[in-house]
């Protein structure tokens, strides 16, 4: 299948008062129609601004953003995109107006968009929807604060299903949720993609949930790409350091402690007005000093297999 | 819903009986005989000592409380000392113009206050919001009464357009609501602002974007009503300080409101009147304080559920009730 995202040299930098802040910096890939693409890294690592730079919540700095081959970077009629890409936001806490009913929320873009004109045909659209995510009937005059954590989100994917949009960007869906919800929220988000043959981009900061899900994984640091691949090839062939790391912070459940750990030391650096050189070069323990003058670009080493590190062979012993 | 009301209602009765007992007290110690204020310096102490008697000023201070709460519970508030009328009636003439200054102060500060406050969120430090910031620093400091000794030398004394006393007709009631409604308009565009600018950040401002809705539509739908409980809690305050902010500027612009019958009646130890005067705004108060409440339940369909909610906890006992009659 055909690509539907197109992502050439992206770029965000914020203002703050200290100097540009670095968000997303000369980011590139594609995402095929109907699959999956994890984005995974730490906190601040220019993640959730990607995803809203793709939906064009917020504006892009310089690069360009194909949406099934139409450029929709400098696009005007942002409202029809809506009906095309979709957010799933992390807090389903903060992200549903306190003041709305369950169905004023998933009903508000049918009316928006003109989509249902009566109030009947809203009324039954988001039945519908609530069906299709597994929230009951009753809980259509409660207001978000009534709900737990499960529910809510499923009331932040109905809405984000309402205008039957092809693409979804899922901002850290699960997590704000306990673990328990947390699988049936990604049963339910993979149930939605077999079925209405969604694509998704599915940002989160634990490899063990988009693991499962994805069929490829780009991990960021520092809003750079340092590893992309598909899933099962990262897992088996992780590269990276910063990804072997972030790898050895699962935990597992086991008696034994035979695991060699790799963790990390030290602070993230600074986003606002990084140095050249390799952006993780200090907390990495194979630095060396060509890491801190060159700035290490993506290359591919294994067969579909990108990986931005100087040393990446020599680590590796390939 | 209206249980609750029925509720509040009752609550205020003690609050008011509190309040004639406070009034009642201050003004029993204070210095001053009504007597020799209505018969004048020339009358002998005699014809004081019989007026005292007959109006019970002699009486002990329960006695006279008791004869007050007495009368009160029929309706009466007693004859002024002045003028002889009954206090009521006294109020009643005077109560719609220092309602009327009060609502018209109200509203102006609401309709400059709540777009100000609005725009300067929406732009924030833009030069709007600066000049609007610093006017609301200016308009919570400057003192109401400086504010309308200036007004007046400004606006009639230099320039003449404006009369600065007296109310005979609608250009009268300009520089009084201007004075009253500055420092409301400062707080209520402060509020406004600051609660928006607290909501504007909220995720799901964010979540309204998503949808695709218009940011006119964000502004005033999703951001406008979370930031509204706040703003309607300074309103009502602004209203109720309107209304004894009013007794100072009546008493610049000699406008015959209520304000400037109680000064009056304090300086002429009418104590009915002040009594009555008191008396009436604690109950306006009472009501103001029952109307916000009532908004916000408006405002808040949260607030409006929680009603329902004990509606419905009642239901089904009842029906639980009603079919066991139907099996015995």
């Amino acid at each position: 299948m055909g690509n539907l995202i197109e992502v050439k040299h992206l770029k965000k930098y914020f203002k703050t008062p200290h100097g540009l802040l670095h968000a997303v910096d000369d980011v590139n890939f594609n995402i095929a129609e109907g699959s999956t693409l994890g984005v995974v890294g730490e906190s601040g690592c220019g993640k959730s601004t990607l995803g809203r730079v793709i939906i064009r919540l917020l504006d892009s700095t310089s690069g360009t953003i194909l949406f099934n081959g139409r450029d929709i970077t400098h696009t005007k009629d942002v409202k029809s995109l809506c009906r095309e890409m979709q957010i799933v936001f992390q807090d389903p806490f903060a992200s549903l107006n306190p003041r709305m009913s369950v169905s004023e929320i998933i009903g508000e873009p049918l009316r928006v968009h003109g989509i249902c004109r009566h109030r009947e045909e809203v009324d039954k659209r988001v039945k519908e929807l609530m069906d299709t995510v597994g929230l009951a009937q009753r809980f259509a005059q409660s207001y978000p604060h009534e709900l737990d954590g499960g529910r809510r989100q499923r009331i932040g994917i109905a809405r984000a299903l309402s205008l039957e949009p092809r693409f979804i960007v899922c901002d850290e869906p699960v997590s704000a949720l306990d673990v328990s919800i947390q699988a049936q929220i990604l049963n339910l988000m993979q149930d939605l993609q077999d079925e209405k043959g969604l694509t998704y981009m599915f940002i989160t900061h634990d490899l063990s949930v988009v693991k499962h899900i994805s069929n490829h994984i780009m991990v960021m640091y520092l809003g750079m790409v340092v590893e992309m691949s598909e899933s099962d090839e990262l897992f088996d062939h992780t590269l990276h350091p910063y990804t072997k790391a972030l790898l050895a912070a699962i935990p597992e459940p086991t008696l034994k402690r035979t695991r060699k750990r790799e963790l990390l030391r030290g602070e993230i650096t600074s986003p606002i007005n990084p140095k050249p050189g390799c952006r993780f070069a200090a907390r990495c323990p194979y630095c060396k000093e060509e890491c801190t003058k060159k700035t290490p670009e993506l290359r591919e080493i294994l067969p579909g297999h990108q990986v931005a590190c100087h040393l990446v062979e020599e680590i590796n012993g390939l | 819903m209206l249980r609750y009301i029925i509720r509040r209602i009752l609550v205020t009765i003690p609050v008011l009986i509190g309040v004639t007992l406070i009034i009642f007290t201050l003004m029993y110690f204070t210095k001053g005989d009504p007597a020799r204020m209505i018969l004048g310096d020339m009358a002998t102490e005699e014809e004081v000592e019989e007026l005292r008697e007959e109006m019970g000023l002699n009486d002990p201070f329960l006695v006279r409380y008791g004869n007050y709460m007495l009368d009160l519970f029929h309706g009466d508030l007693g004859d002024s000392y002045v003028t002889g009328l009954p206090v009521t009636e006294e109020i009643m003439a005077r109560l719609p113009v220092t309602m009327r200054l009060a609502v018209y102060s109200c509203a102006l500060s609401v309709i400059i206050g709540i777009p100000v406050g609005i725009l300067s969120a929406v732009k924030q430090y833009s030069i709007l919001d600066n000049v609007a910031t610093l006017l609301a620093l200016l308009g919570i400091t400057i003192p109401s009464f400086w504010l309308a000794m200036m007004l007046i030398l400004v606006f009639s004394v230099n320039l003449g357009w404006l009369p600065a006393s007296g109310l005979y007709g609608w250009q009268y009631y300009i520089l009084p609501v201007i004075s009253i409604s500055a420092v409301s308009i400062a707080t209520i565009t402060r509020m406004t602002r600051s609660s928006m600018l607290e909501v504007i950040r909220q995720d799901y401002i964010r979540t309204a974007r998503a949808k695709g809705q218009t940011e006119a539509k964000i502004i005033t739908k999703h951001a406008l009503k979370n930031a509204l409980i706040p703003v309607i809690t300074v309103i009502g305050i602004q209203f109720a300080s309107g209304m004894s902010g009013a007794v100072v500027n009546e008493q610049i612009f000699a406008i015959p409101g209520i304000g400037k019958m109680m000064v009056d009646a304090i300086k002429a130890r009418n104590y009915p009147v002040v009594q009555g005067g008191v008396l009436i705004i604690a109950l306006l108060f009472s009501i103001l304080n029952l109307i916000i409440d009532l908004l916000y339940a408006f405002v808040d369909p949260r607030i409006k559920t929680q009603y329902a909610r004990k509606k419905e906890k009642h239901k089904p006992q009842e029906l639980a009730a009603g079919g066991e009659e139907v099996s015995a």
